[in-house]
């Protein structure tokens, strides 16, 4: 699917040399997949920005993906976002 | 949290069909300019394609190349895969190929420039083989070609 896509093009783009981050949706594809830096989000299939039309929301979690770039540890790097998953405090 | 339950099924269900690639380690570039110096580039697996393009297939592992230029509202979404509602990318492409977003940063001085180009990948590739050995690397040279410093990639 397409999170296991997206591991496989950032692997090819960092190892010429070019350092990359990812937004996921799915851990267990992130954890075998191992794509150098990927921020783990909570929301559903399709909404890897969180929400259509809310570029708040849009720029935090840019923001946070980001940041990634700054760690100093030793890739794979995945992290949770800090935001809440849409159906968090509704259902 | 029921949902949230739902979407695990659904993401199960889909992964019978998939055959995961497994990995013991991660490539490393670290990254030796601040961001607001650094060239960006955006890589999107959700299948948009602009309107002369041809549009994907299917376990498609070719890409489109995106200009900088476009305005996203010409993008249509050309992923087919069943397992993700389609209406949040048709009603904003910044959903899963956040360009306006990224323009923005780039007149705020957040980051140094974007690239002239991005790439579009379909998403749903059951058999990725020509993905990893042909096209992935060879989207990966032409942005080194281009000078890019940082790749930010989403998928849908």
């Amino acid at each position: 699917m397409c999170n296991q896509s997206v591991g496989l093009i950032q692997r090819a783009v960092e190892e010429t040399g070019i350092s990359t981050v990812s937004i996921t949706l799915v851990e267990s594809i992130a954890k075998r997949v191992k794509p150098p830096r990927a921020l783990l989000v909570p929301y559903r299939l399709g909404h890897p920005l969180g929400e259509p039309n809310n570029p708040t929301l849009q720029h935090a979690i840019i923001a946070e993906t980001l940041e990634l770039l700054q760690d100093e540890g030793t890739p794979p790097i995945l992290k949770s976002s800090s935001q809440k998953g849409e159906f968090d405090g509704q259902n | 949290m029921a949902s949230i339950r739902k979407i695990d099924h659904i993401i199960q269900f889909f992964m019978k069909f998939y055959r995961i690639q497994r990995y013991k380690t991660s490539p490393h570039t670290p990254l030796c300019l601040p961001l607001n110096e650094c060239k960006v580039a955006l890589i999107t697996t959700a299948g948009f394609y602009l309107p002369e393009q041809v549009p994907f297939d299917s376990n498609d592992c070719s890409y489109r190349e995106i200009p900088n230029s476009i305005q996203t509202q010409v993008l249509s979404a050309g992923h087919k895969s069943e397992a993700y509602d389609k209406r949040g990318i048709e009603s904003d492409v910044n959903l899963a190929f956040p360009l306006d977003r990224f323009k923005e940063l780039e007149i705020e001085g957040k980051i140094g420039s974007l690239n002239h180009r991005h790439f579009s990948f379909m998403g749903s590739i059951t058999k990725p083989k020509s993905l990893i050995k042909r096209t992935a690397p060879e989207v990966a040279q032409m942005l080194k070609s281009d000078g890019v410093d940082v790749a930010f990639l989403t998928p849908v």
